[in-house]
């Protein structure tokens, strides 16, 4: 019984210890908005007082942010599209119709969860050159959906296999077509599944640095983290307004996890369970 | 109800275990063949598009002198594959990979195991918990970076902590000194991604059932024992996914470490994917940066290959089929 309440008090202590490292660093950008330059500059560590509301209100007003933020939103939701689309009819193929060369093909797809996008970018740039997409959204999206099919194949294959034939069966009877079955019945009770590939999708696309890096010149393009690591070198002095700045880009993704936790987090364990 | 279904498939019945080959399918085969071609082509389509050609233009430039501009005239064979492993700057950059990826296995990994057996249990606010120490993990990379850099200014809020507690004398020049900016990225790296591990473990805890728990205690084991014996092997697969997740990862470091040190101070923390931009990207060496992108595959590749041949054998099975969110 000792032992037990032993463990539980350490249980807190850790769990006390990891909040402090995880939320003190964010809660020092989000503060660190509210202060001024001086107030930084005497005190790093202090709490705002007074507090400001300048840094956030011309970060907001500047529409730079905006324009990162749409960006980002944009690329995000084309390549989350295209990823789940191609990605679920393929799946369907792989899954449900018996052809010479299927699982050649499934491991083909598997083979690209070996190659992230990361890896890849400077022959993807030289490649995107030759097409003449540069500087153009469909030039960072379609390579990231492309690069998001292996992990979206991998996980709605087993999903959709495992869909009983009895219902296929069924459909068939009543007059669906094989394409009637795919899009009427098999793609409504794969919701959850779909689901998750499209966060992940979308998450990978939001957060990419690498490929809008080398895609966009023109700082009208940015999206969100190439914005804020420019804002950072541009602004270098003005430590407030770099703060104010990521604070408000770390949001979306903040508010966007809290929504989607359920999701981020099962789709992410669900994947590498074993 | 118009019925187009044929008679023989209906009288044969479902059939549970095979999904559905009706007789009707075999009979229409280029109907069939048509279907797939609009379901499958398009993703092969885009993956051969934008997945390997790139990979297969990048082993073709690979062997050429390039700077991307004028023509492909000057070819060179092997040497720039050559002048990368002789380069003592990309030598280095291995080594800094090496040095992240065993760090991570040798302190993040029992890290990450400690701290999810102490929170695995019936701790107060635990919904709340779990979704603050992952909500690092759900930030950009340039996000992080820029964060801490702000954090480690000289003089900062880092220094000023420090002090604050008496550990003054711990103040280091964080992302300027040579010999220290590996360990500074290494620590913000941890800081990113322990959240992910240690979810990762309590869903493989959740999994390990409490009989086997309350069995060992009974037959006398301790706490430690119990532990030991009976919970890690169990999280074996977990573990192990994690490590290939992990070493991956350390090896295409990107990100974090040209937002906060552009691979600096005198390449002190170069790695693999920082030489590669900034020789390819900013130099124009264009050949010789798509050899070691190429090289860069080549590690991954292999270190994939052993890696499923040798520790995941086991769990590819599960770890594949039950892929399910």
């Amino acid at each position: 019984m000792r032992s037990r309440r032993f463990g539980l008090s350490m249980g807190y202590l850790a769990a006390i210890v990891v909040l402090g490292v995880t939320v003190v660093p964010l809660l020092f950008v989000l503060l660190g908005g509210f202060r001024t330059n001086a107030q930084i500059n005497t005190d790093p560590a202090g709490l705002p007082g007074p507090w400001v509301w300048d840094n956030y209100t011309a970060v907001l007003g500047s529409g730079a942010f905006w324009t990162f933020l749409g960006n980002s939103a944009l690329i995000a939701v084309i390549a989350t599209v295209l990823a789940v689309a191609l990605g679920s009819m393929a799946g369907y193929a792989l899954s449900r119709y018996h052809f010479k060369g299927r699982e050649a093909f499934y491991t083909l797809f598997t083979l690209g969860l070996l190659f992230p996008l990361g890896v890849a970018t400077l022959p993807l740039y030289l490649w995107l050159r030759q097409l003449g997409m540069l500087e153009s959204f469909w030039g960072v999206a379609i390579p990231e959906a492309a690069f998001s099919l292996p992990v979206t194949i991998v996980i709605l294959r087993p999903f959709m296999h495992a869909i009983p034939g009895e219902l296929e069966d069924a459909a068939v009877l009543d007059g669906a077509s094989r394409l009637g079955f795919f899009w009427r019945i098999l793609l409504p009770l794969s919701a959850p599944a779909l689901t998750t590939v499209a966060v992940l999708a979308f998450v990978t696309s939001w957060n990419a640095y690498l490929l809008p890096l080398l895609v966009f010149n023109d700082s009208a393009h940015f999206t969100l983290p190439l914005g804020v690591a420019t804002f950072q070198s541009q602004y270098s002095q003005d430590t407030a307004r770099v703060l104010a700045f990521t604070a408000l880009s770390m949001i979306p993704a903040l508010a966007f996890f809290v929504l989607a936790e359920r999701r981020i987090v099962g789709g992410l364990t669900g994947s590498v369970k074993g | 109800m118009t019925t187009v279904t044929s008679p023989v498939r209906a009288a044969r019945g479902p059939r549970p275990s095979v999904p559905a080959v009706p007789a009707r399918v075999r009979r229409s085969s280029l109907r069939k063949r048509l279907e797939l071609t609009l379901l499958l082509g398009p993703a092969l389509l885009l993956f051969a598009g934008f997945v390997l050609v790139p990979i297969g233009i990048a082993a073709f430039y690979s062997l050429f002198n390039w700077n991307g501009f004028g023509a492909l005239d000057d070819f060179v064979g092997f040497d720039n594959y050559a002048d990368a492993f002789t380069g003592s700057v990309f030598q280095g950059a291995i080594g800094h990979n090496l040095i992240i990826a065993g760090l991570s296995i040798v302190v993040q990994l029992p890290l990450s195991i400690g701290l999810a057996l102490l929170l695995n249990r019936k701790l107060r606010g635990r919904a709340v918990l779990r979704a603050l120490v992952f909500a690092p993990y759900v930030l950009s990379e340039a996000i992080t970076a820029v964060i801490w850099l702000l954090m480690l200014q000289p003089g900062g809020f880092m220094d000023q902590l420090l002090k604050g507690v008496g550990l003054g004398g711990l103040i280091h020049q964080w992302v300027a000194d040579p010999g220290l900016v590996l360990y500074t990225l290494f620590a913000v790296i941890t800081w990113k991604y322990i959240g992910f591990g240690i979810i990762l473990l309590l869903a493989g805890l959740q999994g390990v059932p409490a009989e086997l728990r309350e069995a060992a205690a009974l037959d006398g084991a301790s706490a430690w024992q119990t532990t030991r014996h009976v919970v890690l092997p169990l999280l074996g697969p977990t573990i192990r996914i994690w490590v290939f997740l992990s070493v991956i990862g350390s090896l295409q470091l990107f990100d974090l470490v040209w937002i906060m040190t552009l691979g600096g101070p005198a390449n002190a923390s170069t790695t693999m994917a920082t030489y590669l931009i900034d020789h390819g990207f900013k130099r124009y060496e264009f050949g010789f940066g798509s050899a070691v992108a190429v090289i860069l595959f080549v590690i991954c590749f292999v270190f994939a290959l052993l890696y499923q041949r040798f520790a995941l054998r086991r769990d590819t099975e599960g770890a594949l089929t039950r892929m399910v969110g």
